[in-house]
C-alpha cells in the first residue's frame, strides 16, 4: 500500500494510483488530440499526393534521404534513452533518470540541428515556397505544394520537439534532484508519453516525404 | 503501488527492431513495388509505431481504457481520411462539371 | 427546514451554511488563482455572459439593418463584419463554452461525489485560455472585426479580405484550446473519480451528456485548429494548400472546418440535452423513462455527429455520391435526438408537473428542439438543401436549434441551480414571466425567417426585396421582446444575490448527490465521503388516486 510519505498526493485524489491513472488517462487524451491536429495537415499531404503523385515522387527525391534516415535513428534512439529515463523514475534512480534525460535531450537537439541544417538546404536550392521558389522539373506549381506540406509538416513537428526539449529539460532538473518516486512520477511518465508521440509523428513523416519511390 | 517495470533488455530489443524496421523501409524504398510501395511503407510505420506505443509507452500493462482511448482517436482519423476519399475518389463520376 | 433551537455546528441560525465556498476566502487572488471547480465555473459565467451581451448587441444591430429593404443603416461590408463577430462571438466564446463550463464545471464533481474535477490547476487554465482567446478576438473586434462569415471560406479569407482574419483565428485556436482541456479534464474525470458505488447507469443523465461532449471536444477541436493554422499559413506565407492557381483546393478546407463544426453543434446542444434530463425528472417527479436509452443516445449523437459533416456542403462542389452519403447519415443523427425527446416526453405522461420556472424552460425546448431538428432533417435532403442553403431557412433552423434549444436549455439550468450556486432563491413571478416572454420573443424572431428562406431570402445580405418586408419586421419587433426577456434575468438574478431568500439544501425536493449538500456548498462540496447505493431519480412513486381501494 503506498504510503503517503513517498510522494505527493493531492487533495482531491483518495489514492496515489488513483493520481498516476488519472495522469495517464489524461495524458492519452491529449495526445489523441495531438493525433488528430497532426491528422488534418497527414489528410492535405495525402489527398495532394494522389492527385500529383508524380510531382509529389520528384519533390521528394530533392530532400536527403541520409539526412532523412539519420534524423530518424536519432530520434527512435532518443525514444529509447526516454524510456530508460522514465524506467530511472519507476526504480526510484533519480540521477540516472536524469542521465537519460541528458542523452534524450542531447538526441532531441541533434535533431534539431540536423533539420535546421535540411531546411537551410532547402533555401539555397530555392525550394522554400514564396515569391523565390524555383523547381527544375515539369508541374513546378505542384512541386510547390509539396514543400509546403513539407515545411508545414516537418515544422509543426519541430514546434512539438522545442516544447518537448523544455519538458525534458525541466523533468531533468526535476529528477536530479530526487522529486520522482517509484509511486509518484506522473511528471515525468507524462513528459515521456509527450516525446513518444513526438516520435510516432516522425515515424510516419519520414517515409512519406523522403521514402516516396526511389527506385 | 508501481507497476511492473520492464527489464532493460526489452526496452534493447524494442530499439533494435525499430532499427530493423527503419533500415528495411528504405531498403524498400529502392525496390519497384508498384503502387504497393506506399501500402508497404505505412504497413512498416504502423509496426513501428506498435512497438514504440506498447512498449514504449508502456500501452502493454495498463489499464484496459487507454487502448479505448488510442483506437477511439485513429478511428475519427481514419473516418476524416475515408470521407474525403469518398469526396475526392468520386468527383467527375457523375459527368457533371465540377462535381 | 426545522426550527431547531440551536443551529446544527456551522450553520446560522436560519440554516444556511456559515462558512462555503464563496466566502471561505476573500479578495482578487482568491478568485483569479483558485483552483476551485465552483469558482471556476463562476468566472466562466461572467466572461460568457460578457460574450453573449457583445454578440447580442451584434444581432441587435443587424435586426436594424432588416427592418428595412434597403441597406440604409450600415455599409455592406461593414454589414458582413456584423454577421462574421456575431457568429463568431455568439458560437466560439458563448454556447461552445457555456454549459459545460458554467454548469458542468460546477456540477460534475458535486453530482459523482468527488472533490473537485481531476486536474484543477488545467480547469484554471482553461478559463485563462478562454480569457486571452476572448481578448485576441475583442481586440480584433475593435479594430474593425472581420468579415468572412464566422464560417472563413476560403479563398475569400486567404486571398481577398483585409480585415483581422488571423487575430481572430488566434483567438479561436487559443479558445479551442480552453475547450479541449475542459474535455479531457470532464473525461477523465468521470471515468476516476466517481464515489463508490456510482456505477455508469448510476450517474445522472447530466454527467452522460456532458461526457459525450467532451468526446467530441476532443476529437474535432483539433481539426479546427489545424484548419485555422492553414489558414494563417495561407494568408502569410502563401503555401497554396487552398489555393487553385497553386494546386490546392479551396474545398478541402470546408472539410477540415466542418469536420470540427458540425459535431461542434453537439457540442452545443448535448449538454442542454442533459440539463432538460434533469429538468423533466425533477418536475415531473419521475426518473427518465428509458434512462439507458438516453444515455446510449448521448454517445450516438456524439459519435454519429463526427459522420455528417458534408452536409454543409452538399452545394460547394463536393462530389454528388458523397452528398448522397451524408445525406443518409444526416438522417440517421436524428434518430438518438428523436429518442430523447420521445423518452421526455413519455416522462411526462402520469407525472405530477409543477409549473416552475426551469420545467417551463424545459417544455420550451423540447418544443423549439423539435422543430428546429425536424428542419434539419428537411435540410438533410439533397433537394430541399440545393433550394434552402444559404437562405433564412437555415438561420431559422440552427437558431432554433442553438437558442431555441440550447439556450433555453442553459437558462433552465441556471434558474434550477441558482439556489445551489448562490444559496439564494429568485422570485419566481419574475422568472416565470421571462421564460414565457423568451418563449414569445424567440418564435417570432425565428419563424417568420423559416418562411423568408423559403420564400427565397438570402442570408448575409443587408439588404432584400421590398416584398419580404413584413417578415423582416416581424422579425426584428421578436427581437426586440426576445432582448427584453434577457434582460430580466440579469435583473433578477443580480438582486437576488442580495435580498434574495437564503435557499435550503434541496428547494425543489430533487434528487443527485448535488443536493445533499449545503447550498451553496463547502469548498470541499461534502462533509462526508457519499457513498451511492440506488439508480438516479428514484422518486417515490405516487400515490393511488381515490376510488382505487388498497388490496384490491
Amino acid at each position: 500500500m503506498a504510503t503517503e510519505a513517498h510522494g505527493t498526493l493531492a487533495h482531491h485524489f483518495d489514492s496515489l494510483e488513483q493520481q498516476k491513472d488519472s495522469a495517464v488517462l489524461g495524458m492519452w487524451t491529449f495526445l489523441v488530440t495531438e493525433i488528430l491536429f497532426f491528422g488534418g495537415l497527414f489528410a492535405a499531404y495525402g489527398l495532394y499526393r494522389s492527385l500529383y503523385p508524380e510531382v509529389f515522387r520528384a519533390a521528394s527525391h530533392t530532400l536527403s534521404i541520409q539526412l532523412g534516415t539519420f534524423n530518424t535513428v536519432v530520434l527512435i534512439a532518443s525514444s529509447l534513452t526516454m524510456a530508460l529515463a522514465v524506467r530511472g523514475g519507476q526504480t526510484g534512480k533519480g540521477k540516472l533518470s536524469a542521465l537519460f534525460l541528458v542523452l534524450t535531450l542531447i538526441l532531441g537537439s541533434t535533431f534539431l540541428v540536423v533539420k535546421g541544417f535540411e531546411y537551410h538546404e532547402k533555401f539555397v536550392e530555392h525550394h522554400v515556397p514564396g515569391a523565390t521558389f524555383h523547381f527544375e522539373g515539369p508541374d513546378a506549381v505542384h512541386a510547390q505544394l509539396f514543400f509546403s506540406l513539407y515545411f508545414l509538416m516537418t515544422g509543426l513537428h519541430a514546434l512539438h520537439m522545442v516544447v518537448g526539449i523544455a519538458l525534458v529539460a525541466y523533468v531533468a532538473k526535476r529528477a536530479a534532484g530526487g522529486a520522482y518516486t517509484p509511486e509518484n512520477h506522473n511528471f515525468l511518465e507524462g513528459t515521456g508519453l509527450y516525446w513518444h508521440f513526438v516520435d510516432l509523428v516522425w515515424i510516419f513523416l519520414f517515409p512519406l516525404l523522403y521514402l516516396i519511390g526511389r527506385h | 503501488m508501481p507497476a511492473h517495470v520492464r527489464p532493460v533488455k526489452d526496452y534493447i530489443a524494442v530499439f533494435l527492431a525499430l532499427m530493423a524496421f527503419t533500415a528495411l523501409t528504405v531498403y524498400a524504398s529502392f525496390v519497384d513495388l508498384g503502387p504497393a510501395s506506399t501500402f508497404v511503407a505505412l504497413g512498416i510505420a504502423a509496426a513501428k509505431a506498435t512497438l514504440v506505443i506498447l512498449y514504449f509507452m508502456h500501452v502493454k500493462g495498463s489499464t484496459r481504457l487507454v487502448p479505448v482511448v488510442i483506437l477511439s482517436g485513429l478511428f475519427f482519423l481514419f473516418i476524416l481520411f475515408l470521407f474525403l476519399a469518398a469526396d475526392y475518389g468520386t468527383r467527375g463520376w457523375l459527368g457533371v462539371p465540377g462535381r | 427546514m426545522t426550527a431547531a433551537a440551536t443551529p446544527a455546528p456551522g450553520t446560522n441560525p436560519d440554516g444556511s451554511p456559515r462558512v462555503h465556498y464563496l466566502n471561505a476566502a476573500y479578495g482578487l487572488k482568491s478568485w483569479l488563482l483558485t483552483r476551485d471547480h465552483k469558482r471556476i465555473a463562476l468566472l466562466y459565467l461572467v466572461s460568457v455572459s460578457v460574450f453573449f451581451a457583445l454578440g447580442g448587441l451584434m444581432a441587435v444591430l443587424i435586426r436594424m439593418e432588416l427592418v428595412t429593404p434597403a441597406g440604409d443603416l450600415f455599409q455592406p461590408d461593414i454589414y458582413n463584419r456584423l454577421f462574421t463577430m456575431h457568429g463568431v462571438l455568439m458560437i466560439f466564446f458563448f454556447l461552445i463554452p457555456g454549459i459545460p463550463a458554467v454548469l458542468g464545471n460546477f456540477l460534475i464533481p458535486l453530482m459523482i461525489g468527488a472533490k473537485d474535477l481531476a486536474f484543477p490547476r488545467i480547469n484554471l487554465l482553461s478559463w485563462y485560455l478562454y480569457s486571452i482567446g476572448g481578448a485576441f478576438t475583442l481586440w480584433a473586434l475593435l479594430h474593425g472585426g472581420v468579415d468572412t462569415g464566422w464560417t472563413f471560406y476560403t479563398p475569400l479569407s486567404t486571398n481577398y479580405v483585409t480585415t483581422s482574419v488571423i487575430t481572430v483565428g488566434v483567438g479561436i485556436f487559443i479558445a479551442g484550446f480552453s475547450s479541449i482541456l475542459t474535455g479531457l479534464n470532464f473525461v477523465v474525470t468521470i471515468h476516476r473519480m466517481r464515489a463508490p458505488g456510482l456505477t455508469w447507469f448510476r450517474l445522472p443523465l447530466f454527467v452522460w451528456s456532458h461526457y459525450a461532449t467532451a468526446l467530441i471536444q476532443i476529437l474535432g477541436t483539433p481539426v479546427v485548429a489545424i484548419a485555422i493554422l492553414l489558414v494563417a499559413a495561407e494568408r502569410t506565407l502563401h503555401v497554396g494548400v487552398f489555393d487553385p492557381k497553386l494546386g490546392g483546393d479551396p474545398v478541402l478546407f470546408q472539410h477540415l472546418f466542418w469536420f470540427y463544426s458540425h459535431p461542434a453543434v453537439y457540442i452545443m446542444i448535448l449538454p442542454s440535452m442533459g440539463v432538460v434530463s434533469e429538468l423533466i425528472a425533477t418536475f415531473a417527479r419521475k426518473p427518465i423513462f428509458g434512462y439507458k436509452f438516453v444515455a446510449f443516445a448521448s454517445i450516438g449523437i456524439a459519435v454519429l455527429g463526427f459522420l455528417v459533416w458534408g452536409h454543409h456542403m452538399f452545394v460547394a462542389g463536393q462530389s454528388i455520391y458523397a452528398g448522397v452519403v451524408f445525406s443518409v447519415l444526416s438522417m440517421l443523427v436524428a434518430v438518438p435526438s428523436a429518442i430523447k425527446v420521445f423518452n421526455w416526453t413519455a416522462t411526462l405522461y402520469k407525472g405530477s408537473i409543477s409549473w416552475d420556472t426551469p420545467m417551463l424552460y424545459a417544455l420550451g425546448f423540447i418544443g423549439l428542439f423539435t422543430i428546429g431538428g425536424l428542419t434539419g432533417v428537411m435540410l438533410a435532403t439533397l433537394g430541399i438543401d440545393a433550394h434552402v442553403h444559404d437562405t433564412y431557412f437555415i438561420i431559422a433552423h440552427f437558431h432554433y436549434i442553438m437558442v431555441g434549444g440550447a439556450i433555453m436549455g442553459y437558462l433552465g439550468g441556471l434558474h434550477f441551480w441558482w439556489p445551489k450556486i448562490t444559496g439564494r432563491l429568485y422570485p419566481a413571478f419574475w422568472s416565470r414571466l421571462s421564460a414565457l416572454v423568451i418563449f414569445i420573443g424567440f418564435n417570432v424572431t425565428f419563424f417568420p425567417q423559416f418562411i423568408l428562406g423559403y420564400l427565397g431570402m438570402p442570408r448575409r445580405y443587408h439588404s432584400y426585396p421590398p416584398e419580404f418586408q413584413v417578415l423582416n419586421v416581424m422579425s426584428s419587433a421578436g427581437a426586440t421582446i426576445l432582448g427584453l426577456g434577457y434582460l430580466m434575468p440579469l435583473v433578477y438574478f443580480i438582486w437576488s444575490m442580495r435580498y434574495g431568500p437564503k435557499a435550503p439544501a434541496n428547494p425543489w425536493g430533487a434528487t443527485g448527490l448535488e443536493w445533499q449538500t449545503t447550498s451553496p456548498p463547502p469548498v470541499e462540496n461534502f462533509k462526508t465521503q457519499p457513498v451511492v447505493t440506488a439508480p438516479p431519480y428514484t422518486y417515490p412513486a405516487p400515490t393511488p388516486s381515490p376510488g382505487v381501494a388498497l388490496g384490491d
